[in-house]
Protein backbone atom coordinates (compact mmCIF):
# COMPACT_ATOMS: atom_id res chain seq x y z
CA UNK A 1 0.00 0.00 0.00
CA UNK A 2 1.15 3.79 -0.98
CA UNK A 3 2.40 5.59 2.10
CA UNK A 4 -0.34 8.28 2.65
CA UNK A 5 1.54 11.36 2.66
CA UNK A 6 -0.43 14.54 3.75
CA UNK A 7 0.32 18.34 4.70
CA UNK A 8 -0.34 19.82 7.72
CA UNK A 9 0.20 22.00 10.23
CA UNK A 10 2.27 20.43 13.50
CA UNK A 11 -0.11 20.91 15.73
CA UNK A 12 -2.78 18.95 13.48
CA UNK A 13 -0.20 15.92 13.21
CA UNK A 14 -0.46 15.56 16.79
CA UNK A 15 -4.82 15.29 17.07
CA UNK A 16 -4.12 13.51 13.61
CA UNK A 17 -1.88 11.19 15.71
CA UNK A 18 -3.46 10.88 18.84
CA UNK A 19 -6.95 9.44 17.22
CA UNK A 20 -4.46 6.88 15.03
CA UNK A 21 -2.87 5.64 18.58
CA UNK A 22 -6.00 4.58 20.04
CA UNK A 23 -5.85 7.50 23.11
CA UNK A 24 -8.76 7.26 25.22
CA UNK A 25 -9.32 11.01 26.23
CA UNK A 26 -7.87 13.75 25.43
CA UNK A 27 -8.73 16.60 28.29
CA UNK A 28 -6.94 20.66 27.02
CA UNK A 29 -8.11 24.43 27.16
CA UNK A 30 -6.92 26.41 24.17
CA UNK A 31 -4.44 28.53 24.19
CA UNK A 32 -1.73 30.12 21.29
CA UNK A 33 0.06 28.41 19.55
CA UNK A 34 -1.23 24.91 20.03
CA UNK A 35 -5.23 25.46 19.91
CA UNK A 36 -5.09 23.69 16.87
CA UNK A 37 -4.78 20.25 18.68
CA UNK A 38 -8.48 20.60 20.45
CA UNK A 39 -9.96 22.26 17.11
CA UNK A 40 -8.11 19.59 14.98
CA UNK A 41 -9.94 16.70 17.78
CA UNK A 42 -13.26 18.52 17.57
CA UNK A 43 -13.22 18.60 13.92
CA UNK A 44 -12.70 14.65 13.68
CA UNK A 45 -14.98 13.81 15.77
CA UNK A 46 -13.20 10.33 17.51
CA UNK A 47 -15.92 10.27 19.90
CA UNK A 48 -17.95 8.94 16.80
CA UNK A 49 -14.96 6.56 15.02
CA UNK A 50 -12.77 5.09 17.96
CA UNK A 51 -14.64 6.33 21.01
CA UNK A 52 -11.85 8.86 21.81
CA UNK A 53 -12.97 11.28 25.03
CA UNK A 54 -12.39 15.04 24.14
CA UNK A 55 -13.18 17.24 26.42
CA UNK A 56 -12.55 21.45 26.31
CA UNK A 57 -11.98 21.36 30.13
CA UNK A 58 -13.12 24.28 32.22
CA UNK A 59 -9.28 25.32 33.10
CA UNK A 60 -5.54 24.15 32.57
CA UNK A 61 -5.67 23.00 36.53
CA UNK A 62 -9.17 20.87 35.54
CA UNK A 63 -7.24 19.20 32.57
CA UNK A 64 -4.58 17.80 34.04
CA UNK A 65 -6.72 16.63 36.83
CA UNK A 66 -8.86 14.70 34.59
CA UNK A 67 -5.80 13.59 32.39
CA UNK A 68 -4.79 12.33 36.44
CA UNK A 69 -8.04 10.91 36.99
CA UNK A 70 -8.15 9.12 33.00
CA UNK A 71 -4.15 8.11 33.77
CA UNK A 72 -4.73 6.18 36.93
CA UNK A 73 -7.57 3.31 35.39
CA UNK A 74 -4.90 2.43 33.16
CA UNK A 75 -6.35 4.59 30.19
CA UNK A 76 -4.42 6.33 27.39
CA UNK A 77 -5.11 10.18 28.26
CA UNK A 78 -3.24 13.33 27.33
CA UNK A 79 -3.56 17.11 27.03
CA UNK A 80 -1.77 19.62 25.69
CA UNK A 81 -1.11 23.49 26.32
CA UNK A 82 1.70 26.38 26.43
CA UNK A 83 3.73 27.55 28.52
CA UNK A 84 1.71 29.79 31.00
CA UNK A 85 -0.93 27.20 30.42
CA UNK A 86 1.60 24.70 31.45
CA UNK A 87 2.94 26.48 34.22
CA UNK A 88 -0.65 25.62 35.54
CA UNK A 89 -0.90 22.42 35.50
CA UNK A 90 2.29 21.66 37.32
CA UNK A 91 1.21 20.64 40.39
CA UNK A 92 -1.05 17.52 38.86
CA UNK A 93 2.41 17.24 36.79
CA UNK A 94 4.21 16.21 39.76
CA UNK A 95 0.99 14.13 40.96
CA UNK A 96 0.96 11.91 38.18
CA UNK A 97 4.56 11.06 38.46
CA UNK A 98 4.47 10.46 41.60
CA UNK A 99 1.71 8.21 41.37
CA UNK A 100 3.83 6.52 38.48
CA UNK A 101 1.51 7.04 36.12
CA UNK A 102 1.39 6.44 32.53
CA UNK A 103 0.32 9.98 30.27
CA UNK A 104 1.00 12.48 27.89
CA UNK A 105 1.49 16.11 28.18
CA UNK A 106 2.19 18.48 25.16
CA UNK A 107 3.63 21.62 25.61
CA UNK A 108 4.20 23.50 21.98
CA UNK A 109 5.93 26.79 23.76
CA UNK A 110 5.63 30.34 23.47
CA UNK A 111 7.67 32.85 25.16
CA UNK A 112 7.94 33.93 28.57
CA UNK A 113 8.20 34.62 31.17
CA UNK A 114 4.86 35.62 32.61
CA UNK A 115 1.71 35.49 29.80
CA UNK A 116 4.79 36.57 27.33
CA UNK A 117 4.27 36.59 23.47
CA UNK A 118 2.62 33.72 21.81
CA UNK A 119 5.51 33.59 19.51
CA UNK A 120 7.86 31.02 19.26
CA UNK A 121 10.27 30.18 22.77
CA UNK A 122 12.18 27.47 24.24
CA UNK A 123 12.33 29.30 27.42
CA UNK A 124 11.01 25.93 29.32
CA UNK A 125 13.50 24.16 28.84
CA UNK A 126 14.17 24.08 32.60
CA UNK A 127 10.67 23.58 33.89
CA UNK A 128 10.59 21.04 31.55
CA UNK A 129 13.94 18.76 32.27
CA UNK A 130 14.50 19.83 35.94
CA UNK A 131 11.16 19.19 37.42
CA UNK A 132 8.76 22.40 37.10
CA UNK A 133 7.12 21.02 39.97
CA UNK A 134 7.59 19.91 43.09
CA UNK A 135 9.22 16.82 44.35
CA UNK A 136 12.57 14.78 42.92
CA UNK A 137 10.51 13.46 40.25
CA UNK A 138 10.74 13.60 35.75
CA UNK A 139 8.56 13.57 32.45
CA UNK A 140 10.12 11.64 29.64
CA UNK A 141 11.01 14.77 27.61
CA UNK A 142 10.64 14.60 24.07
CA UNK A 143 11.33 17.19 21.44
CA UNK A 144 10.39 17.31 17.84
CA UNK A 145 12.00 19.45 15.31
CA UNK A 146 9.25 18.55 12.20
CA UNK A 147 5.63 17.89 11.86
CA UNK A 148 6.49 14.24 11.27
CA UNK A 149 8.02 13.66 14.90
CA UNK A 150 5.05 16.14 15.93
CA UNK A 151 2.82 12.91 14.63
CA UNK A 152 5.49 9.93 15.51
CA UNK A 153 6.93 11.39 18.87
CA UNK A 154 2.99 11.06 20.70
CA UNK A 155 3.04 6.93 19.84
CA UNK A 156 6.19 7.02 20.72
CA UNK A 157 5.59 9.25 24.31
CA UNK A 158 2.88 6.97 25.04
CA UNK A 159 4.78 3.51 24.30
CA UNK A 160 7.90 4.49 27.16
CA UNK A 161 5.38 6.43 29.34
CA UNK A 162 3.29 2.84 29.64
CA UNK A 163 6.75 1.07 29.62
CA UNK A 164 8.30 3.03 32.99
CA UNK A 165 5.10 4.06 34.19
CA UNK A 166 6.54 7.40 33.71
CA UNK A 167 4.30 10.38 32.22
CA UNK A 168 6.22 12.00 29.08
CA UNK A 169 6.16 15.61 27.62
CA UNK A 170 6.16 16.47 23.87
CA UNK A 171 8.14 19.92 23.94
CA UNK A 172 7.35 21.43 21.17
CA UNK A 173 7.61 25.38 20.22
CA UNK A 174 5.33 27.28 18.20
CA UNK A 175 7.44 27.46 14.66
CA UNK A 176 7.04 22.97 14.60
CA UNK A 177 3.19 23.68 16.12
CA UNK A 178 2.47 26.35 13.65
CA UNK A 179 4.28 25.03 10.12
CA UNK A 180 3.04 23.22 7.89
CA UNK A 181 4.86 20.33 6.23
CA UNK A 182 4.74 16.30 4.67
CA UNK A 183 3.67 13.55 7.16
CA UNK A 184 2.70 10.10 6.94
CA UNK A 185 -0.20 9.31 9.98
CA UNK A 186 1.01 6.07 11.97
CA UNK A 187 -1.87 3.27 10.57
CA UNK A 188 -5.23 3.33 12.54
CA UNK A 189 -5.05 1.56 15.91
CA UNK A 190 -7.59 0.59 18.57
CA UNK A 191 -7.73 1.38 21.54
CA UNK A 192 -7.13 -0.84 24.24
CA UNK A 193 -10.06 -3.14 25.77
CA UNK A 194 -10.51 -3.39 29.69
CA UNK A 195 -9.21 -6.50 29.23
CA UNK A 196 -6.13 -4.97 27.38
CA UNK A 197 -5.68 -2.74 30.07
CA UNK A 198 -6.21 -4.69 32.82
CA UNK A 199 -3.31 -7.49 31.57
CA UNK A 200 -0.72 -4.20 30.32
CA UNK A 201 -2.08 -2.01 33.44
CA UNK A 202 -2.07 -4.46 37.00
CA UNK A 203 -2.24 -1.12 39.05
CA UNK A 204 -4.92 0.23 37.42
CA UNK A 205 -7.68 1.56 39.44
CA UNK A 206 -10.57 0.30 36.86
CA UNK A 207 -13.13 -1.23 39.61
CA UNK A 208 -12.63 -4.14 41.38
CA UNK A 209 -12.58 -7.42 40.25
CA UNK A 210 -12.98 -11.05 42.76
CA UNK A 211 -10.59 -12.08 43.76
CA UNK A 212 -7.99 -9.08 43.62
CA UNK A 213 -7.17 -6.89 46.96
CA UNK A 214 -8.23 -3.13 45.87
CA UNK A 215 -5.64 -0.83 43.76
CA UNK A 216 -5.21 2.78 45.33
CA UNK A 217 -3.85 5.05 43.30
CA UNK A 218 -2.08 8.25 45.46
CA UNK A 219 1.02 10.27 45.38
CA UNK A 220 -0.31 10.56 49.67
CA UNK A 221 2.21 8.35 51.84
CA UNK A 222 2.49 10.05 55.67
CA UNK A 223 5.25 6.94 56.51
CA UNK A 224 8.53 8.83 55.61
CA UNK A 225 10.06 5.43 55.61
CA UNK A 226 7.51 4.15 52.99
CA UNK A 227 8.14 7.43 51.37
CA UNK A 228 11.57 7.17 50.61
CA UNK A 229 11.40 3.85 49.68
CA UNK A 230 9.15 5.19 46.92
CA UNK A 231 11.41 7.77 45.71
CA UNK A 232 14.14 5.04 45.86
CA UNK A 233 12.10 3.12 43.33
CA UNK A 234 11.20 6.69 41.40
CA UNK A 235 14.85 6.98 40.98
CA UNK A 236 15.91 3.08 39.85
CA UNK A 237 12.92 3.91 37.17
CA UNK A 238 14.29 6.61 36.10
CA UNK A 239 17.87 4.91 36.11
CA UNK A 240 16.52 2.45 33.80
CA UNK A 241 15.28 5.65 31.56
CA UNK A 242 18.59 6.71 31.83
CA UNK A 243 20.75 4.17 30.19
CA UNK A 244 17.85 2.70 27.69
CA UNK A 245 16.26 5.52 26.54
CA UNK A 246 18.34 8.88 25.37
CA UNK A 247 18.36 9.35 21.91
CA UNK A 248 19.51 12.33 19.43
CA UNK A 249 20.61 13.03 15.81
CA UNK A 250 23.68 14.03 14.63
CA UNK A 251 24.40 15.74 11.39
CA UNK A 252 28.18 16.04 9.67
CA UNK A 253 29.71 15.07 12.79
CA UNK A 254 31.81 12.79 11.35
CA UNK A 255 34.56 15.41 9.75
CA UNK A 256 33.41 18.09 11.70
CA UNK A 257 36.18 21.00 13.76
CA UNK A 258 32.77 22.61 15.95
CA UNK A 259 29.43 20.95 17.18
CA UNK A 260 26.42 23.20 17.49
CA UNK A 261 23.64 21.53 19.94
CA UNK A 262 20.08 22.59 19.16
CA UNK A 263 16.91 20.89 19.87
CA UNK A 264 13.61 21.74 18.02
CA UNK A 265 12.86 23.51 15.59
CA UNK A 266 15.48 25.78 16.09
CA UNK A 267 18.15 22.44 15.20
CA UNK A 268 16.31 23.03 11.19
CA UNK A 269 17.71 26.24 11.65
CA UNK A 270 20.89 25.77 12.86
CA UNK A 271 21.65 22.74 10.43
CA UNK A 272 20.78 25.62 7.26
CA UNK A 273 23.63 27.76 8.70
CA UNK A 274 26.16 24.91 9.00
CA UNK A 275 26.04 23.33 5.18
CA UNK A 276 26.14 27.59 4.57
CA UNK A 277 29.15 27.37 6.96
CA UNK A 278 30.30 24.28 4.47
CA UNK A 279 30.02 26.49 1.54
CA UNK A 280 32.88 28.50 3.08
CA UNK A 281 35.14 25.49 4.23
CA UNK A 282 33.88 25.79 8.28
CA UNK A 283 33.36 22.03 9.45
CA UNK A 284 30.78 22.53 11.50
CA UNK A 285 28.43 19.24 12.82
CA UNK A 286 25.16 19.52 14.24
CA UNK A 287 23.79 17.37 17.18
CA UNK A 288 20.26 17.37 18.12
CA UNK A 289 18.95 16.27 21.70
CA UNK A 290 15.43 14.37 21.01
CA UNK A 291 15.38 13.57 24.51
CA UNK A 292 16.29 16.56 26.65
CA UNK A 293 15.37 13.66 29.82
CA UNK A 294 16.92 11.77 29.37
CA UNK A 295 19.99 13.84 28.30
CA UNK A 296 22.61 12.33 25.64
CA UNK A 297 25.46 13.49 27.81
CA UNK A 298 27.77 10.83 26.97
CA UNK A 299 27.67 11.15 22.98
CA UNK A 300 28.34 15.30 23.94
CA UNK A 301 31.36 14.14 25.75
CA UNK A 302 32.93 11.62 23.26
CA UNK A 303 32.18 14.54 19.96
CA UNK A 304 33.80 17.14 22.60
CA UNK A 305 36.78 14.89 22.72
CA UNK A 306 37.23 15.43 18.96
CA UNK A 307 36.35 19.02 18.40
CA UNK A 308 37.45 22.80 19.14
CA UNK A 309 34.11 24.61 20.36
CA UNK A 310 30.36 23.94 20.94
CA UNK A 311 27.82 26.65 19.95
CA UNK A 312 24.46 26.05 22.04
CA UNK A 313 21.16 27.91 20.13
CA UNK A 314 18.01 27.95 22.03
CA UNK A 315 15.48 30.66 22.11
CA UNK A 316 16.43 31.39 25.71
CA UNK A 317 18.96 33.39 27.65
CA UNK A 318 20.43 29.70 28.36
CA UNK A 319 19.18 26.75 29.52
CA UNK A 320 20.04 23.78 27.65
CA UNK A 321 23.73 25.03 27.71
CA UNK A 322 24.03 23.46 31.16
CA UNK A 323 23.56 20.13 30.66
CA UNK A 324 25.93 20.92 27.48
CA UNK A 325 28.81 21.85 29.72
CA UNK A 326 27.87 19.41 32.24
CA UNK A 327 28.74 17.02 29.62
CA UNK A 328 31.52 19.01 28.20
CA UNK A 329 32.62 18.62 31.29
CA UNK A 330 35.20 22.13 30.78
CA UNK A 331 37.48 20.46 28.29
CA UNK A 332 36.57 22.80 25.37
CA UNK A 333 35.22 26.19 25.21
CA UNK A 334 31.20 25.87 25.04
CA UNK A 335 29.15 29.23 23.99
CA UNK A 336 25.83 30.80 23.62
CA UNK A 337 23.12 32.14 21.13
CA UNK A 338 19.97 32.93 21.62
CA UNK A 339 17.10 34.84 20.93
CA UNK A 340 13.84 35.73 23.53
CA UNK A 341 10.63 36.79 23.38
CA UNK A 342 9.32 35.03 20.34
CA UNK A 343 12.28 36.10 17.97
CA UNK A 344 13.58 33.22 16.06
CA UNK A 345 16.92 34.01 14.58
CA UNK A 346 17.83 33.56 10.49
CA UNK A 347 20.39 30.93 9.51
CA UNK A 348 22.75 33.77 9.07
CA UNK A 349 22.48 35.51 12.74
CA UNK A 350 23.31 32.26 13.69
CA UNK A 351 26.44 31.91 11.47
CA UNK A 352 27.11 35.20 12.66
CA UNK A 353 26.69 34.59 16.16
CA UNK A 354 29.60 30.94 15.64
CA UNK A 355 31.69 33.59 13.85
CA UNK A 356 31.75 36.07 17.11
CA UNK A 357 31.91 33.00 19.20
CA UNK A 358 34.88 31.54 17.77
CA UNK A 359 37.06 33.81 16.11
CA UNK B 1 15.51 21.95 -7.83
CA UNK B 2 14.81 24.06 -4.81
CA UNK B 3 12.45 27.47 -4.39
CA UNK B 4 12.64 29.59 -1.45
CA UNK B 5 9.47 31.65 -1.88
CA UNK B 6 7.70 34.92 0.53
CA UNK B 7 4.32 36.27 -0.02
CA UNK B 8 3.96 39.27 2.42
CA UNK B 9 1.37 41.71 2.73
CA UNK B 10 -1.97 42.69 4.54
CA UNK B 11 -3.62 40.44 6.59
CA UNK B 12 -6.47 38.90 4.58
CA UNK B 13 -5.31 39.67 1.32
CA UNK B 14 -5.43 36.02 1.32
CA UNK B 15 -1.18 35.46 1.82
CA UNK B 16 -1.27 32.97 4.08
CA UNK B 17 -3.55 30.71 1.53
CA UNK B 18 -2.05 31.56 -1.59
CA UNK B 19 0.83 29.87 0.54
CA UNK B 20 -0.57 27.02 1.54
CA UNK B 21 -2.23 26.61 -2.36
CA UNK B 22 1.37 26.92 -3.61
CA UNK B 23 2.50 24.27 -0.89
CA UNK B 24 -0.54 21.70 -1.81
CA UNK B 25 0.90 21.93 -5.58
CA UNK B 26 4.13 20.62 -4.41
CA UNK B 27 2.77 18.21 -2.50
CA UNK B 28 0.89 16.93 -5.59
CA UNK B 29 4.05 16.88 -7.27
CA UNK B 30 6.14 14.99 -4.78
CA UNK B 31 7.97 18.01 -3.37
CA UNK B 32 9.11 18.49 -0.39
CA UNK B 33 7.77 21.35 1.33
CA UNK B 34 7.42 23.58 4.65
CA UNK B 35 5.13 26.13 4.63
CA UNK B 36 5.63 28.97 7.77
CA UNK B 37 3.69 31.69 8.45
CA UNK B 38 3.26 34.69 10.72
CA UNK B 39 0.93 33.48 13.19
CA UNK B 40 -1.25 35.74 15.72
CA UNK B 41 -2.14 39.23 15.58
CA UNK B 42 -0.80 40.07 12.28
CA UNK B 43 -2.88 37.57 10.95
CA UNK B 44 -5.77 40.08 12.03
CA UNK B 45 -5.14 42.80 10.52
CA UNK B 46 -1.39 44.22 10.44
CA UNK B 47 0.96 42.45 8.39
CA UNK B 48 1.29 39.05 7.42
CA UNK B 49 3.25 36.40 5.47
CA UNK B 50 4.53 33.32 4.60
CA UNK B 51 7.68 31.11 4.35
CA UNK B 52 7.46 28.65 1.67
CA UNK B 53 10.23 26.25 0.49
CA UNK B 54 9.92 23.37 -2.34
CA UNK B 55 12.41 21.58 -3.18
CA UNK B 56 13.29 17.64 -4.48
CA UNK B 57 15.23 17.07 -1.32
CA UNK B 58 14.88 17.49 2.73
CA UNK B 59 14.36 20.83 3.25
CA UNK B 60 16.60 22.20 6.57
CA UNK B 61 15.61 25.24 7.54
CA UNK B 62 11.74 26.82 7.05
CA UNK B 63 13.18 30.20 8.83
CA UNK B 64 15.50 32.08 5.67
CA UNK B 65 17.24 34.81 5.54
CA UNK B 66 16.86 35.62 1.57
CA UNK B 67 14.62 34.26 -0.94
CA UNK B 68 14.64 33.46 -4.87
CA UNK B 69 10.87 35.21 -5.13
CA UNK B 70 9.56 37.53 -3.25
CA UNK B 71 5.84 38.41 -3.18
CA UNK B 72 4.75 41.80 -2.22
CA UNK B 73 1.44 43.42 -1.50
CA UNK B 74 2.08 46.09 0.37
CA UNK B 75 4.69 48.94 1.32
CA UNK B 76 5.44 47.81 4.50
CA UNK B 77 6.49 44.24 2.88
CA UNK B 78 8.27 45.64 0.59
CA UNK B 79 10.10 48.05 2.63
CA UNK B 80 11.28 44.78 5.11
CA UNK B 81 12.18 42.08 1.92
CA UNK B 82 12.94 44.04 -1.31
CA UNK B 83 16.47 43.99 0.29
CA UNK B 84 16.10 40.02 1.16
CA UNK B 85 15.48 38.68 -2.22
CA UNK B 86 18.97 37.16 -3.87
CA UNK B 87 20.31 38.50 -6.40
CA UNK B 88 19.12 37.38 -9.74
CA UNK B 89 16.07 36.55 -7.91
CA UNK B 90 12.57 37.99 -8.75
CA UNK B 91 9.99 40.49 -7.13
CA UNK B 92 6.41 40.91 -7.67
CA UNK B 93 4.49 43.10 -6.21
CA UNK B 94 1.18 45.24 -6.60
CA UNK B 95 1.53 48.69 -7.20
CA UNK B 96 -1.88 49.48 -5.81
CA UNK B 97 -0.58 51.42 -2.41
CA UNK B 98 2.69 51.74 -3.31
CA UNK B 99 4.32 55.09 -2.71
CA UNK B 100 8.19 53.94 -3.05
CA UNK B 101 8.54 51.55 -5.71
CA UNK B 102 11.16 49.28 -5.50
CA UNK B 103 14.80 50.77 -6.80
CA UNK B 104 17.02 47.52 -6.82
CA UNK B 105 18.80 46.70 -10.29
CA UNK B 106 20.17 43.04 -9.83
CA UNK B 107 17.17 41.41 -9.68
CA UNK B 108 13.76 41.53 -12.03
CA UNK B 109 10.92 43.67 -10.39
CA UNK B 110 7.90 42.61 -11.67
CA UNK B 111 4.72 44.83 -11.25
CA UNK B 112 1.08 42.96 -11.26
CA UNK B 113 -1.84 44.95 -11.29
CA UNK B 114 -3.91 42.49 -9.41
CA UNK B 115 -5.50 45.07 -7.23
CA UNK B 116 -7.03 46.83 -10.26
CA UNK B 117 -8.10 43.79 -11.81
CA UNK B 118 -9.65 42.38 -8.87
CA UNK B 119 -11.87 45.52 -8.59
CA UNK B 120 -12.21 45.42 -12.63
CA UNK B 121 -14.20 41.73 -11.92
CA UNK B 122 -15.96 42.97 -8.48
CA UNK B 123 -14.40 39.81 -6.62
CA UNK B 124 -12.16 40.99 -4.14
CA UNK B 125 -11.97 37.46 -2.63
CA UNK B 126 -9.70 36.57 -6.01
CA UNK B 127 -7.18 38.88 -5.33
CA UNK B 128 -4.90 35.89 -4.09
CA UNK B 129 -5.14 34.12 -7.06
CA UNK B 130 -4.79 36.50 -9.82
CA UNK B 131 -1.19 37.34 -7.77
CA UNK B 132 -0.64 33.50 -7.79
CA UNK B 133 -1.79 33.73 -11.44
CA UNK B 134 1.28 35.97 -12.04
CA UNK B 135 3.98 34.50 -9.84
CA UNK B 136 3.54 31.42 -11.87
CA UNK B 137 3.94 33.01 -15.25
CA UNK B 138 7.15 34.52 -14.10
CA UNK B 139 7.93 31.31 -12.53
CA UNK B 140 6.49 28.31 -13.44
CA UNK B 141 7.25 26.38 -9.80
CA UNK B 142 4.17 24.50 -10.59
CA UNK B 143 2.25 23.96 -12.93
CA UNK B 144 -1.80 24.96 -13.07
CA UNK B 145 -3.07 21.68 -13.02
CA UNK B 146 -1.29 20.95 -9.62
CA UNK B 147 -2.23 24.01 -8.61
CA UNK B 148 -5.91 23.20 -9.24
CA UNK B 149 -5.25 19.63 -7.81
CA UNK B 150 -4.04 21.06 -4.79
CA UNK B 151 -6.95 23.25 -4.45
CA UNK B 152 -9.28 20.42 -5.11
CA UNK B 153 -7.64 18.86 -1.27
CA UNK B 154 -7.44 21.69 0.42
CA UNK B 155 -10.67 23.26 -0.22
CA UNK B 156 -13.88 21.43 1.45
CA UNK B 157 -16.37 19.84 -0.86
CA UNK B 158 -18.79 22.27 -0.23
CA UNK B 159 -16.89 24.82 -1.66
CA UNK B 160 -15.83 23.11 -5.31
CA UNK B 161 -18.08 24.90 -7.40
CA UNK B 162 -16.11 27.75 -6.80
CA UNK B 163 -12.64 25.92 -9.09
CA UNK B 164 -13.63 27.07 -12.16
CA UNK B 165 -13.43 30.98 -11.05
CA UNK B 166 -10.20 30.18 -9.16
CA UNK B 167 -8.64 28.84 -12.40
CA UNK B 168 -9.92 32.01 -14.07
CA UNK B 169 -8.34 33.97 -11.98
CA UNK B 170 -5.07 32.79 -12.41
CA UNK B 171 -5.17 32.77 -15.88
CA UNK B 172 -6.44 36.89 -15.43
CA UNK B 173 -3.31 36.72 -13.28
CA UNK B 174 -1.17 35.11 -15.78
CA UNK B 175 -2.58 37.43 -18.53
CA UNK B 176 -1.12 40.66 -16.65
CA UNK B 177 2.38 39.55 -16.82
CA UNK B 178 4.38 40.40 -20.58
CA UNK B 179 5.60 37.32 -22.28
CA UNK B 180 9.05 38.66 -21.67
CA UNK B 181 9.25 38.18 -17.90
CA UNK B 182 8.98 34.74 -17.97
Amino acid sequence: MKEEVTLMKGNEAIAHAAVRYGVDGYFGYPITPQSEVLETLESLMPWETTGMVVLQAESEIASINMVYGGAATGKAVMTSSSSPGISLMLEGMSYIAASELPALVVNVMRGGPGLGTIHPSQSDYFQATKGGGHGDYHFIVLAPSTVQEMADFVGLGFDLAFKYRTPALLLADGIVGQMMEKVVLPPQRPRRTAEEIRSLCPWAADGQPEGRRPNVVTSLELDSAVMEKNNERFQQTYRLIEANEVRYDERLTDDCDFLIVAFGSIARICLKAIEDARAEGVKIGLLRPITLWPFPYDRIKELAGKTKGILVVELNAGQMIEDVRLAVEGRIPVCHFGRMGGIVPNPGEILEAFHESFK
Amino acid sequence: MKKEIIVAGFGGQGVLSMGKILAYAGLMDDLEVTWMPSYGPEQRGGTANVTVVLSDSPISSPVLDTYDTAVILNQQSLDKFESKVKPGGVLIYDPYGIHQKPTRADISVVPVEAMEAAIDLRNSKIYNMIVLGALLKVNPIVDIDSVMLGLKKALPERHHHLLPANRDAILKGMSLVADDCQ
